[in-house]
């Protein structure tokens, strides 16, 4: 169980890693000009010169899948370390010191939790409008409960611990113990939470950019490109196949990391 | 002698429960070890923590005679941050008197060898360690601070009979060679007989009775404590 545990861990951590390199590598150098147009090469199925084939618009697959990934990547990164940071330290205070400020703080993660986490961002995304920006802050929102959630119920078993109250005749401030005592042995717990959130906010991307909400045209994104290969899935299929992959791999790749993580690595 | 702690009619309740501490009033004097005798939820800890101040006191006075009283714990696994190493748990108390960085490694590295250990258990991590080497952490903590006295709350319950008897004589020792004074906490009346001078017995949130170790053993007032006492001679 634990090695098998381990193996996850590790490939899950190599193809993140690969992608994580890609996504480097296409910051720098793509194959073609992602965004370029050439009427004579619409819809050629793979080849040596377009390995991924091009698009309806002769657009470089190879090259879009590249920067969607970069997209996607940027997407989940911010999503996350909003939700993430916001959450830990609501899910921090909230359980050390407890009271009404905790009182209030979960009875409205109890709120955000109750709606279907899409039908929230489409609600938030109808009054900040559409966009990159607004659909990163959306998913970050809704990412916030989970974390606060998990962050607190660490902390309210940490705070009732010896070493705490050790500390606290030691004179060291509520502040200090919060985030130099306490917080280091809430990290394992912490960085599942991240991965299965890396997770989410990837497949979340890819879904609002499916129904046009977040990233726009001609910005290449994985779900955008899903979206838009629909109507050539039978005449083309390498449109909708190649940027599905990057999708599948990419929440795989992190779903085995958050697997691995979540037993195996603490000890 | 100079007293060191006077309690004089503190009672303390909790919501869910009234008079957990039902007014209570004693004196430690300097270099004195006092035990402190009682069944389980009798209120021990609870005097424990309302003198360490990490409660509040309904009624009553508290009046503290040295600085930064400290507590060694029942619980060895639990006392100590178990994401840092010996040498940090040791050396945060001197970084939050703002002690400066080479006086401060010296003076953790001195109070390691004055407990017992090795400066190579410095670098170590609670769970490397046993229950027995782990309360000699917990002495450290204390002692570093400069503290003259100490509340030991149930410190050997958790230890084999062996190391029970190490601890009790490194805390004895230290206790001669700093003059400290110890509140010890007990239900064990073997150990406090060993350890302590006075002894309070503890029932139901209020002190029944109290007198020297011989006078308490020897001939008990109370019928609880004779109960107590009672109940080890099987």
């Amino acid at each position: 169980m634990r090695q098998k545990q381990k193996n996850q861990l590790v490939i899950g951590m190599g193809i993140a890693l690969f992608l994580f390199l890609l996504f480097l590598l296409s910051i720098f150098y793509t194959p073609f000009d992602p965004d370029m147009m050439n009427a004579k090469e619409k819809l050629v199925a793979p080849s040596f010169q377009h390995i991924f084939g091009t698009d309806q618009f002769g657009r470089d697959i190879c090259s879009r899948v590249l920067k969607g990934l970069g997209t996607t990547f940027i997407i989940a990164l911010s999503t996350v370390s909003i939700g993430a940071i916001v959450g830990v330290v609501l899910g921090a205070v909230t359980g050390y010191f407890g009271g009404w400020m905790d009182e209030i703080c979960m009875r409205i993660n109890d709120v955000i939790i109750a709606f279907p986490n899409i039908l929230l961002v489409l609600i938030f995304i109808s009054v900040l409008g559409v966009g990159q920006n607004n659909m990163i802050l959306a998913l970050s929102i809704v990412f916030i409960p989970s974390f606060s959630r998990m962050t607190r119920s660490e902390f309210l078993t940490h705070r009732d611990m010896d070493y705490v109250k050790s500390a606290r005749l030691m004179g060291v401030s509520h502040f200090r113990i919060l985030f130099v005592h306490i917080l280091p042995n809430t990290v394992p717990t912490i960085l599942s939470m991240l991965a299965i959130g890396f997770n989410n906010a990837i497949l979340a991307e890819a879904g609002m950019s499916y129904l046009g909400l977040g990233v726009q045209p001609p910005t290449p994104s994985l779900g955008r490109m899903l979206a838009e290969s629909q109507i050539y899935l039978a005449t083309a299929p390498w449109i909708a196949i190649f940027p599905g992959m990057a999708i599948v791999l990419l929440a795989l790749s992190f779903s085995m990391i958050s697997e691995g993580l979540s037993k195996g690595g603490r000890s | 002698m100079k007293t060191i702690l006077e309690v004089s009619h503190v009672s303390v309740s909790y919501k869910e429960k009234k008079n957990v501490l039902k007014d209570i009033s004693f004196m430690i004097k300097e270099g004195e070890i006092v035990g402190l005798v009682g069944e389980s939820g009798c209120g021990k800890s609870t005097l424990s923590k309302a003198i360490l101040g990490l409660l509040d006191i309904e009624e009553g006075e508290m009046i503290h005679h040295t600085k930064n009283p400290q507590m060694v714990f029942q619980d060895p696994f639990s006392s100590l941050n178990p994401r840092k190493k010996i040498g940090w748990i040791l050396e945060e108390p001197l970084r939050i008197q703002k002690v400066p960085k080479q006086e401060r490694k010296q003076r953790v590295e001195e109070m390691i060898v004055k407990v017992g250990l090795t400066p190579s258990h410095l670098e170590r991590y609670p769970k490397e360690l046993s229950g027995g080497q782990r309360q000699r952490v917990s002495i450290a903590i204390s002692l570093i601070q400069g503290s003259k006295f100490i509340i030991a709350d149930e410190p050997v319950s958790a230890l084999d009979v062996t190391i029970q008897k190490q601890i009790m004589e490194l805390m004895i020792r230290l206790q001669e060679e700093n003059q400290l004074s110890y509140l010890f906490i007990s239900h064990d009346l073997n150990v406090i007989y060993q350890m302590c001078d006075r002894v309070l017995v503890m029932k139901a949130g209020q002190i029944v009775e109290e007198g020297d170790v011989e006078e308490i053993f020897n001939s008990p007032k109370h019928e609880y404590t004779r109960l107590l006492l009672d109940s080890i001679m099987e």
